[in-house]
């Protein structure tokens, strides 16, 4: 494998990280209004990632950073021709990202209510457009030989934009519903455990109706078995949770996950902005890529750089490894 | 507007704000750190509780300099894929570094300093403070060197027409970032400095006639302040002087714009204040206060010798980098214009001017506080107070204006050519903006300036209650009601 082959593998896993980390922690956002149904619950539910959601956005960032450093002809033509998509995602990652310290600085339930809904309304549209981006890119973009956008602003968007959204959505709802119902105790539990049972089934049919359509354009053995590891690992997820193990129904679903971005980067693999103009004008991983020596810089960062995050982002899960419920909750203090 | 001087509009805007988090968040979570440190080694209560509460203000203003960077980071590819495209093997890699190396670090250890009050022993918690607020440092370096790349590209071959890395060791200390990252990083420690001194000289004003158990906490948090102002402006100067004599060698137009100076002066006065308008053909339009010499001696360490004028460095820069812009249909209106090479002289010049005017004045009220509060003496001018509180925004609005200076006065460059460096080895900021509509690009402007307006609201006015909150708002509430085995969260959002 070449040092560029290696980077768009790494890319894959950045991407993996951040889809797992934050797919669940937009869950939890999605669906605070349905699952905490009174001020101490709602407190509970963001309390279970509030240690942990900003850790989860940094593999957003560096897989951003890392695709600037390694392949800047995919960076430069996926940011900029996705430009208005990307906009309402910065949007909603702001709203989103300040909603968790400002929301219990006032004590006041119209101030409570008005960051209660920017965090649902972020969470939903931050949710669907990754999805769209994600799914967009790996089916073509309409750029030209030179990669900039042909067309208007909204002339990435298509159907494959839509499922990728609704993919990525209903995914996260379910994979959130799990993390609250291993992450909580008492009514919050029961009700986030009987939500994934109920609507998983449906919520992971827009995932499932993406992966067959990628399965079926590449027709590969090793997309078909990504494919089967998703609907397996979703499966024997739901039959975990009816049995009450919360844990391993969590850790099934980042399988699918795994499956899930394998699926998308072989069926993207070898190009890395495959164009909807002219399959001429695709990128390759090989015209994209940065200078060898760049490349060889950037593994020797990766190669000690993440293993340490994997180390003490772990290590933080592990210190607020405790369920939570509305008695722990301290009592609200402000000035 | 065009795309061109939208995005640019854009990229000022969403720089300037984050530049506005950014230096509060790493000087102050260092103080922080250090008063927590203070208390573990001490037990002294006072720094518990100047760690809370300072704590407290540090994280209201944490959130909004994280959020406001993922802007920065999406920007160059959505606004300025055409510079992306140019330099992207060697600038993407210090950014990719600060994500994997430094920002992991912040978010990760802020959440479990956040969190982790009485969850984790006393050390391993001032650990992560360390962790956090040091990695803010680390994070700075890689942007800084990021910037003075493009300030000074060096560490690159030329390769088919852009620039491609030979060197991460070159691009990592480059001369510019060496001299940057020493003033970054004391107008950082300004900044905090003088919130720290505006904030407990209201706090012993305020309680001048009462008795107030938490006067320990506000003396200790004013003499810090002050002291960390003073020595921080003390190195402003020393890191100033060594950047503009850096900057006189790297990016002679940008000191001559500093200056308005327009013709060749050996030697050369340093302009205090300039009546008139500053447009750089002309200099008798313009009349000045000069001190004699020091240009020369700020640019070269002597009182004798030449400094160029804006007239002969534009013969200059014509004759090495062109006269007129490519006819390329890509620039737009600028394709086969004349270059102008001269940044915009009013806003260079006066913005150096208040960025070391401005810090002087804050370090000056930093001081005269200490003075007058010296010996158990309580503030009893109201005038004291204002001046205190006013100059909390003094070092914020120096930041800024070192910014725009650094950045305007680069134009028209947006890598700006190295004079010893490999020749065609530069970029227009004209050639660096994406080809898109300037309505989507008008529209990102305005929801990213309306929405970071409303946050601005939002956080002075939180920064402002819990200012007013003290210490006391500050402190985690009490709950005898509960057994120990039950404290699972010793703090919740």
């Amino acid at each position: 494998m070449d040092l560029a082959t290696l980077w768009f593998v790494i890319i894959a896993v950045l991407w993996l990280g951040y889809l797992f980390l934050e797919g669940f922690d937009f869950g939890v956002g999605m669906l605070l209004r349905v699952l905490g149904r009174t001020e101490p619950e709602r407190r509970v539910l963001i309390n279970t990632i509030g240690p942990v959601w900003d850790g989860n956005e940094v593999w957003l960032l560096v897989a951003g950073g890392a695709t600037f450093a390694a392949f800047p002809g995919w960076y430069a033509s996926l940011f900029s021709t996705a430009y208005v998509p990307l906009l309402i995602f910065l949007l909603a990652l702001i709203g989103r990202g300040v909603m968790f310290e400002y929301r219990g600085k006032v004590d006041s339930d119209r101030w409570r209510n008005v960051w209660d809904w920017i965090l649902v309304v972020c969470s939903w549209v931050a949710t669907i457009g990754v999805g769209a981006v994600l799914v967009t890119n790996v089916f073509g973009l309409p750029i030209d030989e030179a990669g900039n956008r042909v067309g208007g602003p909204l002339a990435m968007l298509d159907w494959y934009s839509v499922l990728g959204g609704l993919a990525v959505a209903g995914y996260a709802l379910v994979h959130g519903a799990v993390f609250i119902a291993l992450k909580t105790e008492g009514d919050i539990r029961a009700r986030a455990r009987r939500l994934a049972l109920r609507a998983g089934p449906i919520a992971v049919v827009p995932l499932v109706a993406l992966l067959v359509l990628v399965g079926l354009r590449e027709n590969t053995t090793f997309g078909w078995i990504a494919v089967a590891i998703v609907l397996a690992a979703a499966v024997i997820a739901w039959l975990r949770l009816a049995a009450w193990q919360e844990g391993q129904a969590f850790a099934l679903l980042g399988l699918a996950v795994v499956g899930t971005v394998m699926t998308l980067f072989a069926a993207l693999h070898p190009y890395v902005v495959p164009s909807t103009v002219d399959p001429a004008f695709s990128l390759t991983i090989a015209d994209a890529a940065s200078s060898p020596y760049t490349l060889e810089v950037m593994s020797w960062v990766a190669l000690f750089g993440t293993p340490a995050v994997l180390i003490y982002q772990g290590w933080t899960y592990w210190v607020f490894r405790q369920r939570i419920a509305v008695h722990h909750m301290p009592p609200v203090k402000v000035p | 507007m065009d795309v061109l001087n939208l995005a640019r509009w854009q990229f000022g805007i969403t720089t300037v704000y984050h530049f506005l988090m950014v230096p509060l968040t790493i000087g102050l979570s260092l103080l922080v750190a250090g008063m927590q440190t203070a208390w573990v080694r001490t037990g002294d209560d006072k720094y518990l509780r100047m760690t809370k509460f300072w704590g407290k203000l540090l994280l209201i203003n944490f959130a909004m300099g994280v959020v406001t960077g993922i802007v920065q980071e999406f920007q160059f590819g959505m606004n300025w894929n055409e510079y992306s495209r140019f330099v992207g093997d060697v600038f993407g890699a210090p950014l990719a570094m600060e994500g994997l190396l430094a920002f992991f670090v912040e978010s990760t250890f802020l959440g479990l300093w956040i969190f982790g009050w009485d969850r984790l022993s006393k050390r391993v918690h001032l650990a992560c403070a360390w962790a956090f607020s040091l990695a803010t440092m680390v994070s700075a370096y890689f942007i800084l060197a990021a910037n003075s790349w493009m300030q000074h590209p060096v560490g690159v071959r030329f390769v088919d027409g852009k620039p491609q890395m030979t060197s991460i060791g070159d691009v990592l200390t480059n001369p510019t970032v060496l001299a940057a990252f020493p003033h970054t990083i004391a107008g950082a420690f300004a900044v905090a400095g003088a919130f720290l001194v505006g904030i407990a000289v209201w706090w012993l004003w305020r309680r001048r006639d009462t008795d107030d158990e938490h006067r320990p906490v506000w003396r200790a948090s004013l003499k810090l302040g002050a002291w960390v102002g003073a020595v921080s402006f003390v190195a402003l100067l020393v890191s100033g002087d060594a950047q503009a004599k850096l900057m006189f060698e790297q990016q002679p137009m940008k000191m001559a714009a500093a200056e308005a100076l327009c013709a060749t002066e050996e030697p050369a006065g340093f302009s205090v204040f300039a009546v008139g308008e500053l447009t750089g053909q002309d200099c008798t339009q313009v009349k000045s206060l000069t001190v004699p010499a020091l240009l020369s001696f700020l640019a070269n360490g002597d009182l004798t010798s030449e400094v160029k004028g804006v007239n002969d460095l534009v013969a200059e820069y014509q004759e090495r980098y062109g006269e007129y812009y490519p006819d390329d249909p890509a620039l737009g209106e600028l394709a086969g214009k004349p270059i102008d090479y001269v940044p915009n002289l009013p806003v260079t010049y006066w913005s150096f001017r208040l960025m070391i005017g401005l810090g002087a004045i804050s370090a000056g009220v930093g001081l005269l506080a200490l003075w007058l509060t010296r010996g158990g003496r309580l503030p009893r001018s109201r005038w004291l107070v204002r001046a205190a509180l006013w100059s909390i925004a003094l070092p914020f609005a120096a930041n800024s204006f070192g910014w725009i200076f650094t950045e305007m006065g680069r134009q028209p460059f947006v890598v700006v050519p190295n004079p010893v460096g490999i020749d065609g080895m530069w970029m227009f900021t004209a050639q660096a903006v994406s080809r898109l509509s300037a309505g989507e690009v008008w529209a990102s402007l305005i929801t990213l300036t309306a929405v970071y307006g409303v946050l601005a609201v939002v956080e002075i006015y939180l920064l402002r209650k819990y200012v007013r909150g003290g210490v006391e708002g500050a402190m985690p509430p009490r709950r005898a009601d509960q057994a120990d085995d039950d404290n699972v969260l010793s703090f919740a959002y």
